[in-house]
């Protein structure tokens, strides 16, 4: 069912109905002006809020399936509660907000747009985000990473606060930026060194790298509270490519 | 290090032709032939020449010979010149051997192994000079049953069809792999002759989005340039799997091909490396490729087919299987003769398996489990003329790329050296100097001129064989007779032998 609740705000039920259906009508509430979107009884639905081309929110009650916002282009999407896998993949322009955990490859090739997730997210998260003049894929993540974070990272920025790990406890991710020739990465909390790529270095945090991790902060704690002054004085890191080029010398002619 | 390799060529200049206007010295790439001011004489540095015959193509008064050195070794069936000279450069350099365009080695090419029949007494052939002959072929998933009704017409809703004047179409060239002028020219022929050119996965220049309705742009692991409008501008949508030179590796485009332009096109910084990763992360299954497929479909409102393309491996038939089911509209095979603008040679000459037979398999398959027409069926990987177009289609495809072919239409000579970026003839370089040899319109118009004889040839052949209409002959194998083959490769390519 679909209603209109008031000016602006469309309300859908996606109890029992297939994707096909569904971004069906996201496409026609985007057509007819819709400034916000409620889906209730998300439940799998694929590739929500693909092909709608438009800043318009659209909150996600229930558990939305893979691919949310799979090559997005302006929507913001706030999931109150987990996405799958494949959030944000190949996104463009556009938000997502998820109050909960994300699943693999979360940001998968993103040449844009933001990604704020309040707990942990599963494997190759920001895999192969990259950027491109003013297109910048910025990843916030709460929590931790599995393996490969960041994997052969060619742009962008990626947050991992790690705020829910426990007082001692260090991030359990192994093979975080392998193959980076891009972006960058800023860790809160522990790891040890053969957690890292070999491709990448690691530095303190300049004026420059503190001013945008208060601002990413401050953002993360508006979606989803927490003390930004007490989240930007645990100790944090800057993962950067030690090469542009990190597979240069493998051939010869 | 001093080399011990010995030259490849040599290089002989008939000095009573020569002329000294050094047009040698200005078209090599390879800085093989150079002016000596001391001496005022031509001269030529053989360890250089790559044979591509750019200079001798361009000689004034043929005063140039270019012939293979004619270095003998020893003897030696297992110690042949190519193994030799392989350790010894892996020796200087530490490296992966790379190597540019197809497979050279000598797998058997059953093109060559197949023939087709013509109408003798029994039945009329047909003169495609007077009769109508009909060449246009419909890529896409077709219905499993149609419904018409007499009032309404068709009652069926088609999946989007595409339609194709000649089954010939232009394979994945990535812009970075080649010029932006020989995309232009791809692109320009495609519509001029109404088939499809396909842009690898480099992105599309913003200047060929008016070619966007002969256009099938490529979606593959690394992603560049995707993004909705390069989506939206296309006649169809092509997931890139794998390709038959590197089945299963990914690709580096080095950083020093990604020149300003090539950036803009790929989304990436200038002078970074382009590094597509050997898997797409977000496909580890069929189930997983179906995800992609529809998110493509999603994403373009189910307005254009999708393809996905594979090389050619030894489960193809059965992976083949589940991408239809996957709901891929295309099915692309790419076999082991597939050319690539750089893979390791190792991988170029020894990973994946001939077309002819991956063709028959997949094919015979499908049929067997009744979903042939879902998809159509399109192959690649050393297709080198009109005969072996229309044998491909009578073993089951319904058309084919050309990659190799085209690019030798443009100036190729098969140096096989795309993976340098010197390319003489302007073709696979990025290099500003060397790609304004490739003038768009007559690339085009040369490309447009190959399309036109192989159709006029595959018409002949057609009305020889009593066949009016390309589809009749689609997976009719047969009109296809096997010569010099085993039973076993009978049975897999299902022809008969010549004589039965």
């Amino acid at each position: 069912m679909t209603s209109v609740k008031e000016r602006n705000v469309v309300t859908i039920d996606a109890a029992g109905v297939f994707h096909q259906e569904l971004n069906d009508r996201l496409r026609e509430a985007v057509k007819n002006g819709a400034g916000r979107i409620e889906l209730c009884n998300v439940c799998g639905q694929r590739y929500i809020g693909t092909d709608l081309d438009r800043p318009v929110q659209i909150d996600v009650y229930g558990v939305p399936g893979n691919d949310l916002g799979a090559f997005m282009n302006g929507p913001r999407i706030i999931v109150h509660g987990n996405a799958q896998d494949g959030c944000g993949n190949t996104m463009n322009d556009g938000e997502i907000i998820v109050h909960g955990r994300a699943g693999d490859i979360l940001g998968l090739s993103a040449r844009g747009g933001r990604i704020f997730v309040r707990d942990s997210v599963g494997y190759r998260a920001g895999i192969h985000m990259k950027e491109y003049q003013d297109k910048k894929p910025t990843i916030v993540i709460g929590g931790t990473a599995q393996d490969f974070l960041g994997e052969y990272m060619a742009g962008g920025v990626l947050v991992l606060l790690g705020l829910t790990l426990k007082e001692g406890e260090k991030h359990q991710a192994r093979f975080i930026g392998t193959g980076m020739h891009g972006g960058t990465i800023y860790l809160r909390g522990m790891v040890d060194d053969y957690q890292l790529g070999k491709e990448i270095g690691v530095a303190e945090l300049d004026e420059n790298d503190r001013l945008l991790l208060t601002k990413l902060v401050t953002e993360f704690a508006g979606h989803f509270g927490g003390d930004v002054n007490l989240i930007l004085k645990g100790r944090f890191i800057k993962l950067y490519p030690k090469y542009l080029r990190p597979y240069g010398r493998l051939y010869t002619y | 290090m001093k080399t011990f390799m010995p030259a490849k060529f040599t290089v002989l200049r008939d000095k009573d032709r020569c002329i000294g206007c050094k047009v040698c010295v200005n078209q090599c790439s390879f800085d093989t032939h150079y002016y000596d001011a001391d001496d005022d004489e031509v001269r030529s540095r053989e360890q250089n020449c790559i044979g591509c015959h750019r200079c001798v193509t361009f000689c004034p008064t043929q005063a140039l010979t270019i012939s293979r050195n004619p270095l003998d070794y020893r003897e030696n069936f297992n110690w042949r010149p190519e193994n030799i000279e392989d350790i010894t450069k892996q020796a200087e350099s530490g490296g992966m051997l790379l190597t540019g365009m197809g497979n050279d080695k000598g797998q058997k090419i059953y093109w060559d192994h197949l023939v087709l029949n013509a109408s003798q007494v029994t039945n009329p052939s047909i003169d495609p000079l007077r009769e109508p002959m009909e060449l246009r072929t419909y890529l896409g998933r077709k219905p499993d049953r149609l419904e018409v009704s007499s009032s309404a017409g068709l009652k069926t809703k088609l999946p989007p069809q595409v339609a194709i004047e000649v089954p010939v179409m232009f394979a994945a060239m990535s812009y970075g792999a080649i010029s932006i002028n020989v995309h232009e020219s791809l692109a320009r022929a495609a519509s001029e002759a109404g088939t499809l050119w396909n842009t690898g996965e480099g992105g599309l220049h913003q200047k060929l989005y008016q070619y966007g309705k002969n256009t099938i742009v490529q979606v593959a692991s690394g992603r560049f340039g995707v993004h909705p409008d390069y989506l939206n501008v296309a006649r169809v949508i092509e997931i890139k799997i794998g390709q038959g030179a590197k089945p299963g590796i990914g690709g580096h485009l080095p950083g020093e091909k990604v020149s300003a332009e090539v950036s803009q096109t790929r989304m990436i910084p200038q002078g970074t490396d382009a590094l597509s990763p050997a898997p797409q992360h977000d496909i580890y299954s069929i189930e997983d490729l179906a995800q992609l497929v529809y998110a493509l479909k999603e994403a373009t409102n189910y307005t254009k087919p999708v393809s996905v393309k594979i090389a050619a491996v030894h489960n193809s038939a059965a992976i083949a299987s589940g991408m239809v089911r996957a709901g891929a509209d295309i099915i692309v095979l790419d076999g082991i003769r597939g050319a690539t603008g750089a893979a390791p040679k190792v991988i170029r000459d020894n990973v994946g398996i001939p077309i002819e037979l991956a063709l028959a398999s997949v094919d015979t398959r499908l049929r067997q489990e009744g979903i042939r027409q879902q998809a159509s069926l399109v192959v690649s990987g050393g297709i080198r003329n009109s005969g072996d177009v229309i044998k491909a289609i009578a073993l089951g495809a319904d058309a084919v790329y050309v990659g190799t072919a085209a690019l030798i239409a443009l100036g190729c000579h098969v140096c096989q050296q795309c993976h340098t970026g010197k390319c003489a003839w302007g073709i696979a370089t990025t290099d500003l100097r060397l790609t304004k040899r490739i003038n768009p319109e007559i690339g085009a118009q040369r490309l447009v001129n190959l399309l036109r004889g192989w159709s006029l040839e595959i018409k002949d052949m057609l009305g020889g064989l009593g066949v009016n209409a390309i589809e009749s002959l689609r997976g009719n194998r047969l009109h296809l007779r096997g010569v010099g083959l085993t039973d076993t490769e009978l049975r897999i390519l299902g022809v008969k032998m010549a004589g039965e």
